[in-house]
């Protein structure tokens, strides 16, 4: 049994990676079975969705509001509420986003240290704005903050992948070793 | 060996294994002498580790202070409802990075420290609230729960003990407002991370209604050092109204940035300029911000303080969560408040209106002053609307945004004068 089966850290896995398919089916198989262990860790249902969202994403790359509306449906919420709580949280992508979401921390530890030229080049190689996603469907480059490793500024996060330590002159073979 | 630099004037007993890959899974964590705190802790009364931890004096770490024994104390023991533990383990103050370090290198301390403080507070489920960006130490934090249940450290009967605990990972998913303590009873409950207004408290109502304590992870990570060597022998650290170790995350313009672990009467001044280095060569120190982007910023004059939870204070700021911000002579003073600024106007939550309204107006004026189309009136107009915000919301947060906008016009007008009246900067570049 892998890890992410065990219920205690079935609704904790990291829910951006490459692959995205937004039209995957939602919480069959092996996810259906983590669906229900993660409903067996909380008193009631509405405690699932931060969880059961995050692996909605996981699935499908982003929480389309046909998403919203069927998790709605399995845990007994209304979509409108599932939105509500969706769209609070900066983490749960409410449009598509790029094969590699590129977040930039741009936090005051990362900002002293020169983040904004890191986030300046990123735009300029993926030839795209903060929070588009490139022509090829490739790259989005996100501004975020604090993503909490403020010693080794800049800090840039590619999907699960964490990067420390990121130079503007990096940037090119950071982008280079994606593919 | 620390990380990533270490030094001989620490004190370090929760860093002590920081950086050695060994200590991360649960064989080398035994055999460093891990969970023989819960051993002993099981086999006390539940109130007798309350008790130990009173009188070790520890001070909650993430930000507040708060005596960790006594909150403890408050919650209920007749066991009519369930109570709750929720680890916080949100760390998502700018500048502060200690908590990622702890659950990275030694994430069965952390373990240990919650089935110690669940033992005692007779929580029979605990969460960890992780934020969802930490996602390399999700995977870490995840597989040493797993073992610690396979080992039988979590799940039924504990170590033959009869006490039984389950334990289980949330992660957030991005919401600065959700390590304050009741933003994040509402995250987990699968709510927006909006506060509640206290009272009732979390050992009250908390999670699902029910009595809960929150701890920070540093907090609990010190649990188990003081049931297994005693509350005086941690008391040998710090002050008398702040004993122990704390983890300071230093970042910034500095020599050697990175966490360190100091004793609570260690001097300010000489964790940054002997243990972090102090500024790059040929640069001098402007401010430094002692304890997250919340709290004051300290003057170079001021730093000759210790470090202590009184000693920071008595300084003119707090020790917050421990996050020190170096801020050399290249930098720009307007430039890093609008930055924090902004950070707080993005993550306000918008159920109060002085910090809703507030934290966008003060990062509008401040951007006009930084572009250099300041007035002189928007001085006494930021300080107007950072006194609004001031002790009139929820949550702390709104106080929290004027904090650098109001410590900053108080150490470092000039810049904004610069700005306002010769549309120049001050910051050696």
């Amino acid at each position: 049994m892998s890890d992410a089966m065990h219920p205690a850290i079935a609704g904790a896995q990291p829910s951006q990676r490459a692959e995205k398919n937004p039209d995957a089916p939602l919480f069959e198989g092996a996810y259906k079975e983590r669906f229900d262990h993660i409903l067996t860790r909380y008193p009631n249902k509405r405690a699932a969705l931060l969880p059961v969202l995050h692996m909605a994403q996981e699935i499908r790359g982003w929480i389309s509001p046909e998403t919203m509306s069927r998790v709605a449906e399995l845990l007994d919420l209304t979509p409108a509420y599932v939105r509500s709580v969706a769209s609070f949280y900066t983490m749960f992508a409410l449009r598509p986003v790029g094969k590699y979401l590129i977040q930039v921390c741009v936090g005051i530890g990362c900002d002293l240290c020169g983040a904004e030229g890191v986030a300046e080049r990123f735009l300029e190689l993926t030839k795209t704005r903060i929070g588009e996603t490139s022509a090829d469907g490739k790259y989005t480059v996100v501004e975020v903050e604090c993503l909490g490793a403020c010693a080794f500024p800049t800090v840039v996060q590619v999907n699960d992948k964490v990067y420390e330590g990121v130079k503007a002159e990096d940037v090119e073979a950071l982008l280079k070793e994606l593919d | 060996m620390a990380y990533p630099y270490e030094h001989p004037r620490e004190s370090r007993m929760l860093s002590q294994y920081f950086g050695d890959q060994d200590a991360i899974g649960i064989d080398g964590w035994l055999e460093r002498g891990g969970y023989k705190a819960l051993d002993k802790a099981l086999g006390m009364a539940q109130d007798d580790v309350i008790q130990v931890v009173k009188d070790s004096g520890l001070r909650g770490r993430g930000g507040a202070g708060f005596p960790a024994g006594l909150k403890w104390s408050f919650m209920p023991k007749d066991g009519v409802v369930p109570n709750y533990l929720a680890c916080n383990a949100d760390e998502s103050e700018p500048g502060t990075f200690k908590d990622r370090e702890l659950m990275r290198w030694t994430p069965h301390q952390v373990i240990e420290g919650i089935i110690i403080c669940s033992y005692a507070i007779r929580a029979r489920h605990a969460y960890i609230y992780i934020r969802g960006e930490f996602v390399d130490i999700v995977r870490v934090l995840n597989r040493a729960v797993v073992e610690a249940y396979e080992r039988g450290y979590l799940g039924p009967s504990i170590l033959g003990s009869g006490y039984e605990l389950d334990l289980t990972v949330h992660t957030g998913a991005g919401a600065y407002i959700a390590g304050e303590e009741t933003g994040l009873l509402n995250s987990l409950e699968g709510r927006r991370a909006e506060p509640r207004v206290k009272p009732p408290f979390p050992a009250q109502r908390g999670a699902f209604g029910m009595p809960t304590t929150v701890n920070n992870v540093e907090t609990l990570a010190s649990v188990p050092h003081i049931v297994l060597n005693g509350a005086d022998w941690y008391r040998q650290w710090g002050t008398e109204k702040s004993p122990g170790t704390k983890l300071f995350s230093c970042c910034g313009h500095l020599q050697r940035p990175g966490n360190y672990e100091v004793a609570l009467d260690f001097n300010l001044k000489d964790l940054v300029y002997d243990l972090c280095g102090g500024p790059p060569e040929g640069r001098e120190l402007l401010g430094v911000i002692p304890g997250g982007s919340s709290v004051p910023i300290l003057t170079v004059d001021e730093l000759d303080c210790d470090v202590s939870y009184e000693g920071i204070e008595a300084a003119g700021s707090f020790q917050g969560s421990g996050g020190l911000i170096a801020m050399d002579d290249s930098t720009c003073m307007v430039r890093a408040v609008r930055r924090m600024v902004e950070f707080y106007a993005h993550e306000s939550c918008g159920q109060c209106t002085p910090c809703r309204e507030g934290t966008a107006w003060l990062a509008k004026i401040l951007r006009r002053i930084e572009r250099g189309e300041g007035r002189e009136e928007d001085i006494p107009l930021l300080l107007d609307i950072g006194a609004n915000m001031a002790g009139k919301t929820i949550c702390p947060l709104s106080d929290s945004a004027a904090v650098p906008v109001v410590s900053s016009i108080q150490k470092f007008e000039y810049e904004y004068m610069a700005h306002i009246r010769d549309g120049s900067c001050t910051a050696k570049r």
